[in-house]
C-alpha cells in the first residue's frame, strides 16, 4: 500500500506536520489489555458500585426496563449506524424516530416533536431559547422559573443561556402547599415566558390550569417541564387550561434508559404546530419515493447549523439516538395501559412510604397532592440522617432538600418507583423511624 | 391485497399488551384530584412483546451500519465499535447506580472516569480535562464559554469576535453565536491552508479567539499552525481546537503542543463509542493552565487516601457551570475508556498510521481510476476530498447521484456537499479498521459507477434500486410536513 501511494514509510505520510511539533510517544498511556484482562478489571470495578436499596429520584428514576429493550437497541444495525443522512440506507432509524415523535406528541398532547436533545436540563435551556425566538418582540430577555425547579436544571439554564444575555426570575414556592406562590406570580416582572415544572421538584402537582391562565393573560410563552411517566396519569401540557402549553420538554430517562450514574439520557421536546420553524434539533418527516412508497427523511433542516451556521436555532447536530431507540421500544412494550400501571404503582409505593413515616411521627413538608415523590420533614438535619442511613443500613435514603432552600435542611425528598416491594418499603421506613428515635449522632 | 402494516401503531389491536412488562396489581389513585388527571389515554402501541421485537428487529434491517457495511462517511470516523466496550459499560453495577448517589457507592465508575481524564490530558498535551460535555457541539460550546470566562475575568470585555475559517463545521459558527459572539469568517487559500492575509486582517482588539480543526475539514494538515498560534496569541486571543479530526494526529502531534488553549474530543469518533443512529456522543474537553479554573462540572478528583470524588460548585467557584442535569454521558465515557485500555499506547500510535495510510491509498487508487482529487498536490490526512465538478458538467451525474448508486453496490456513501468550499464533493474517510480488501472493493465500485456515469448517466441518476425505498421527495416532506402519526394519516 505504501508503494502505491509513493511513500517509503508510514512516517512519510506525516511530512506536513512540522518536525518540531511531533511527539515520539504518548508517555503515561498504559500498555494495551486483552479483552479478557479488561473484562476482569471492569467486572471488579462494577461489582463494588451501586447500592442495595435506593430511594433517590430528583430527576432520574429507577424503573424496570424490559429485557427486550436493550437487546434490540444494541443490535449492530442501530448501534453502529450514524445520523440518517442517506435516507434510503437509514429507513430503520428514520422510521423509529418518526414513531418516537408520534408517541411523544401523543403523550404531551402537542403537535410536533423533535428527535431528542441531550438531556432534560439542556432541553429546558433549548426551550428557553426557543421561547425567546417565539416572542420576537420581547425586550426583557427574561424568563420566569419556579424556585421549586430542579437545582441542577437552574445551573444548566444559567450555563447555556447567560452568554446570550438571558435572565431568570424565580417564583418562590408557597411554604404550605409547595406550589408556585400566587402572590409572587402576581408581583413578577415582565418577561417572555413562564416555565412550569409538573410535578415540581418537590413532587408537588401544580395547578396547571391556573398557571396557563396567568401565562396567557400576561402574553407569556408557556414552557412545561414534565416527567414522561407522570403523563400516563396527569393532564398533558397540550391540554393545560384553555390553550395549553407552547412547548413541553423533559428528561426521557424514565422511559427505558438505565440510571448509569447520570447518562446517557435524552431530552425530549414537543411544541404546537405554529412553532415548527423555531424548534431546535433533528426532525423526521414522512414522504413518498418516486414509486409512491412511504418513506422517512430528515426534514425542516433549514433551522439547523449545517445550513444556517451562525443563525441556526441551536448548535446541536446530534440527537441521543440510542436512548431514543430504547425509549421507543419501551413505550411499545408498555403501551398506554402499562405506562399507567408503572406510574400508578410508583405513586402508590411513594404514598406507602409517606403513610408509614407519618405513622412514625414524621410530617409531609407540603400539603398539596404529589406524584411519585414527596418531601418529608424529619426534625433533624437531612444530610446527617442520610449519611447515618447509608453507614448503618447501606440504604441511599433520598435527597437532601437544602440544595433548593437552606430552610429545607430538615427535609428529605423521597421516591419509590414500581421496582420497590412492600418489604423494601417497610425495611426503609423502619430503619428511618428507628434512626429518628435515637439522639443525633455526636459530630466529630 | 392489503399492504403490510408499516408503523408500529398499525400493528395495534385494542387491549393487546405485553403482559409481563407492567407491574401487576391495582393501585388506587383517589388521592390525586380528578381535575389533574388526563381525560384520554395517550395513543401508544397496543402490541405483544413479540410484535414489538419483530417490528424493531425488521426495522433495524433497513439500516446500513458499520457492522453490516463499509461506511466511509467523511468527518464522522466510522470505525469498528468493539463489542467489549458495550458489554462492559453495561455491567449491572454501572447501570444501576443513581447519578446523585454518594461517591462512596461509585468508586468503580469514578476510577474509570478519573483515569480517562488523565489519558485525555496526555493525548491532548493539556493540563486538565473535563468529561462533562455530551457531544462535540457541546464541547465546542464549553470551549468557547471558557474563552469568554477567561476574558471576562481579566476585565477584557471588548473582545466580541470569534474567528472561524470558511471550511469549518457548521457547529463552529453556531456555537460562537450561542456564546454571544460575532463570527468573523476567514478564507482558505488554494492549497487548503488558512489564508494568512485574511487571518491578519481579522485579528485585532476585538478578537476573543479562533476555532480551528487540524487537519482541516479539507483533509489536509494546517502547516502554518505554529505561526497562526503566535499571531492569535499576540493579538490577545485564544485558540480552540475542534477535535473532530483527532484520528489523523493521535500520537503524532498534540493540540497543546501546536499552541491550542482548549480542545474538545469526539470520543464517538476517535475512541470508537457507537454513533447509535446519531448519538449519544461525548465531547470531553481539555485545557491549558490558563483555562483550568473555568472547566465545566463535574470533575473527578483523586484524593490523598486513594478514593475518588466528584467536585461541584463549592470547590470550583469559577467554573462555567453544568451542561447537563447530572454527570454527562457516563455510559459513553465508559465505552471510550474500555476502548482506550484495549488499544493501549502502542495501539493508539497505530490509529493515525493506518487511518492515514488507508486514506492515502484510497485517494491514490481513485485518482488512478479517473476521479479528480480536490487537493492533488497535498498529502491526504485521514480523509480526503474528491470533486465531481467535471463529471457533473459532462454527464449531469452529481455527488448525490454517485452517493445513491454506491448504496446499490453495498457501500454507505461518503459525506457529500461538505465542506461547502469544494463543488460536488465527496469527503471520504475509510478509518484504520478497514482491510485492504474492503478498500479495493470500494474503489472498484467507484470505478464501475464512473463508467456507468459515462455510458448510462440515467442509470446512476435513478439510483438507488436495491434499498427499501428509492429517493424520497424531500420538498414534499418540508412543504407538507407529516411529522407524527395521528391515526388519521396512516
Amino acid at each position: 500500500m505504501l508503494e502505491s501511494v509513493g511513500a517509503d514509510s508510514i512516517e512519510a505520510l506525516f511530512s506536513d506536520i512540522p518536525a518540531e511539533l511531533r511527539i515520539k510517544r504518548l508517555e503515561g498511556i498504559p500498555e494495551g489489555l486483552s479483552e479478557q484482562a479488561i473484562t476482569r478489571l471492569m467486572r471488579e470495578r462494577a461489582a463494588g458500585d451501586g447500592a442495595a436499596l435506593s430511594f433517590l429520584g430528583a430527576g432520574a428514576y429507577e424503573h424496570h426496563i424490559p429485557a427486550a429493550v436493550w437487546e434490540i437497541t444494541t443490535r449492530g444495525e442501530y448501534y453502529s449506524a450514524y445520523t440518517p443522512y442517506q435516507a434510503e440506507a437509514s429507513q430503520g432509524t428514520l422510521q423509529l424516530i418518526y414513531e418516537f415523535q408520534s408517541m411523544m406528541t401523543s403523550l404531551t398532547g402537542l403537535d410536533i416533536s423533535n428527535a431528542s436533545l441531550y438531556d432534560g436540563a439542556s432541553a429546558l435551556a433549548e426551550a428557553a431559547l426557543m421561547a425567546l425566538r417565539i416572542k420576537r418582540k420581547d425586550k426583557t430577555r427574561r424568563l420566569l422559573i419556579p424556585t421549586a425547579l430542579n437545582p441542577r436544571y437552574k445551573s444548566v439554564l444559567k450555563t447555556l443561556c447567560e452568554a446570550q444575555d438571558i435572565h431568570f426570575h424565580e417564583i418562590a414556592f408557597d411554604t404550605a402547599s409547595g406550589r408556585m406562590n400566587a402572590e409572587a406570580l402576581a408581583a413578577a416582572p415582565e418577561a417572555a415566558a413562564l416555565i412550569v415544572a409538573q410535578p415540581n421538584f418537590f413532587g408537588v402537582i401544580e395547578d396547571t390550569d391556573r398557571l396557563e391562565c396567568f401565562a396567557r393573560e400576561r402574553g407569556l410563552a408557556l414552557i412545561a417541564a414534565v416527567n414522561p411517566t407522570s403523563l400516563a396519569l396527569l393532564t398533558p401540557p397540550g391540554e393545560w387550561g384553555e390553550a395549553g402549553a407552547d412547548i413541553a420538554c423533559g428528561e426521557g430517562q424514565p422511559l427505558g434508559v438505565p440510571l448509569s450514574s447520570g447518562g446517557p439520557y435524552f431530552g425530549f421536546m414537543t411544541c404546537r404546530n405554529e412553532h415548527a420553524r423555531q424548534i431546535p434539533g433533528r426532525i423526521v418527516g414522512r414522504s413518498v419515493d418516486d414509486q409512491g412508497r412511504s418513506g422517512f427523511v430528515l426534514t425542516l433542516q433549514a433551522r439547523e447549523q449545517h445550513i444556517r451556521r451562525s443563525r441556526a436555532t441551536s448548535n446541536i447536530c446530534t440527537n441521543q439516538g440510542l436512548a431514543v431507540t430504547a425509549a421507543t421500544i419501551y413505550m411499545s412494550l408498555l403501551g398506554a395501559q402499562g405506562l399507567k400501571q408503572v406510574a400508578a404503582a410508583s405513586h402508590a409505593h411513594t404514598r406507602a412510604i409517606v403513610q408509614q413515616l407519618e405513622a412514625a411521627g414524621c410530617k409531609r413538608r407540603f400539603d398539596s397532592p404529589f406524584f411519585h415523590e414527596a418531601a418529608i420533614e424529619l426534625n433533624r438535619n437531612a444530610a446527617d440522617v442520610l449519611s447515618e442511613l447509608l453507614d448503618a443500613q447501606g440504604i441511599v435514603g433520598g435527597y437532601d432538600l437544602a440544595a433548593v432552600d437552606p430552610e429545607l435542611a430538615d427535609s428529605l425528598l423521597v421516591c419509590a418507583t414500581e421496582t420497590k416491594t412492600e418489604a423494601d418499603i417497610h425495611h426503609y421506613t423502619a430503619a428511618l423511624a428507628e434512626l429518628l428515635k435515637q439522639p443525633a449522632r455526636a459530630e466529630a | 391485497m392489503r399492504a403490510d402494516p408499516m408503523l408500529i401503531f398499525e400493528h395495534s389491536r385494542p387491549g393487546r399488551h405485553a403482559n409481563a412488562q407492567a407491574p401487576a396489581g391495582n393501585y388506587p389513585l383517589e388521592d390525586l384530584p380528578s381535575k389533574l388527571l388526563r381525560q384520554h389515554a395517550p395513543v401508544l402501541p397496543e402490541v405483544s412483546e413479540m410484535d414489538a421485537v419483530r417490528h424493531y428487529t425488521r426495522l433495524s434491517q433497513k439500516n446500513f451500519s458499520i457492522d453490516t457495511h463499509f461506511y466511509p462517511l467523511g468527518s464522522c470516523t466510522m470505525k469498528y465499535n468493539p463489542r467489549a466496550s458495550n458489554k462492559l459499560a453495561m455491567l449491572p453495577g454501572f447501570l444501576e447506580r443513581h447519578p446523585l448517589a454518594p461517591d462512596a457507592t461509585g468508586q468503580g465508575v469514578l476510577t474509570c472516569l478519573y483515569e480517562l481524564q488523565e489519558m485525555l490530558k496526555t493525548i491532548s498535551g493539556m493540563s486538565a480535562a473535563s468529561l462533562a460535555p455530551m457531544a462535540g457541539a457541546q464541547g465546542e460550546f464549553t470551549g468557547v464559554a471558557m474563552i469568554r470566562a477567561y476574558h471576562q475575568s481579566r476585565g477584557d470585555n471588548e473582545r466580541n469576535e470569534i474567528i472561524v475559517p470558511d471550511a469549518a463545521h457548521g457547529t463552529n459558527p453556531a456555537t460562537a453565536a450561542m456564546c454571544g459572539y460575532k463570527v468573523r469568517e476567514i478564507k482558505t487559500g488554494p492549497d487548503g491552508d488558512v489564508d494568512m492575509a485574511s487571518l491578519e486582517a481579522a485579528l485585532g482588539p476585538k478578537t476573543a479567539g479562533i476555532m480551528l480543526t487540524n487537519p482541516s475539514t479539507l483533509g489536509v494538515f494546517e502547516r502554518n499552525i505554529a505561526e497562526i498560534a503566535k499571531k492569535v496569541h499576540a493579538a490577545g486571543g485564544l485558540l480552540y481546537y475542534d477535535g473532530a479530526n483527532m484520528n489523523a494526529i493521535l500520537g503524532k502531534v498534540r493540540p497543546g503542543d501546536m499552541g491550542f488553549d482548549v480542545m474538545h474530543f469526539n470520543l464517538h469518533k476517535t475512541f470508537s463509542t457507537p454513533h447509535g443512529g446519531g448519538g449519544p456522543g461525548a465531547g470531553s474537553v481539555a485545557v491549558g493552565k490558563r483555562l483550568e479554573p473555568y472547566l465545566p462540572l463535574p470533575l473527578v478528583r483523586r484524593q490523598d487516601d486513594g478514593s475518588y470524588r466528584m467536585l461541584g460548585e463549592a470547590e470550583r467557584p469559577d467554573s462555567i457551570g453544568r451542561l447537563s442535569a447530572f454527570n454527562g454521558n457516563i455510559g459513553v465515557l465508559l465505552r471510550a475508556y474500555v476502548y482506550m485500555r484495549l488499544l493501549g499506547v502502542e495501539g493508539m500510535h497505530r490509529v493515525a498510521d493506518f487511518a492515514t495510510l488507508n486514506a492515502a491509498y484510497v485517494a491514490r487508487r481513485l485518482e488512478e481510476a479517473g476521479f479528480e482529487l480536490a487537493y492533488p498536490e497535498r498529502r491526504a490526512s485521514h480523509e480526503f476530498i474528491v470533486t465531481l465538478k467535471k463529471l457533473a458538467k459532462d454527464t449531469g451525474v452529481t455527488a448525490t447521484d454517485l452517493a445513491k448508486r454506491l448504496l446499490d453496490y453495498g457501500f454507505h456513501a461518503p459525506t457529500i456537499y461538505f465542506p461547502l468550499l469544494v463543488p460536488e464533493c465527496l469527503l471520504i474517510e475509510p478509518t484504520e479498521t478497514e482491510s485492504k480488501e474492503t478498500l479495493d472493493a470500494f474503489v472498484e465500485a467507484m470505478a464501475a459507477i464512473l463508467a456507468e456515469a459515462q455510458s448510462d448517466a440515467d442509470r446512476v441518476k435513478g439510483a438507488p434500486y436495491s434499498t427499501p425505498v428509492s429517493r424520497l421527495d424531500e420538498v414534499r416532506a418540508a412543504r407538507q410536513p407529516d411529522l407524527a402519526w395521528t391515526g388519521d394519516n396512516s
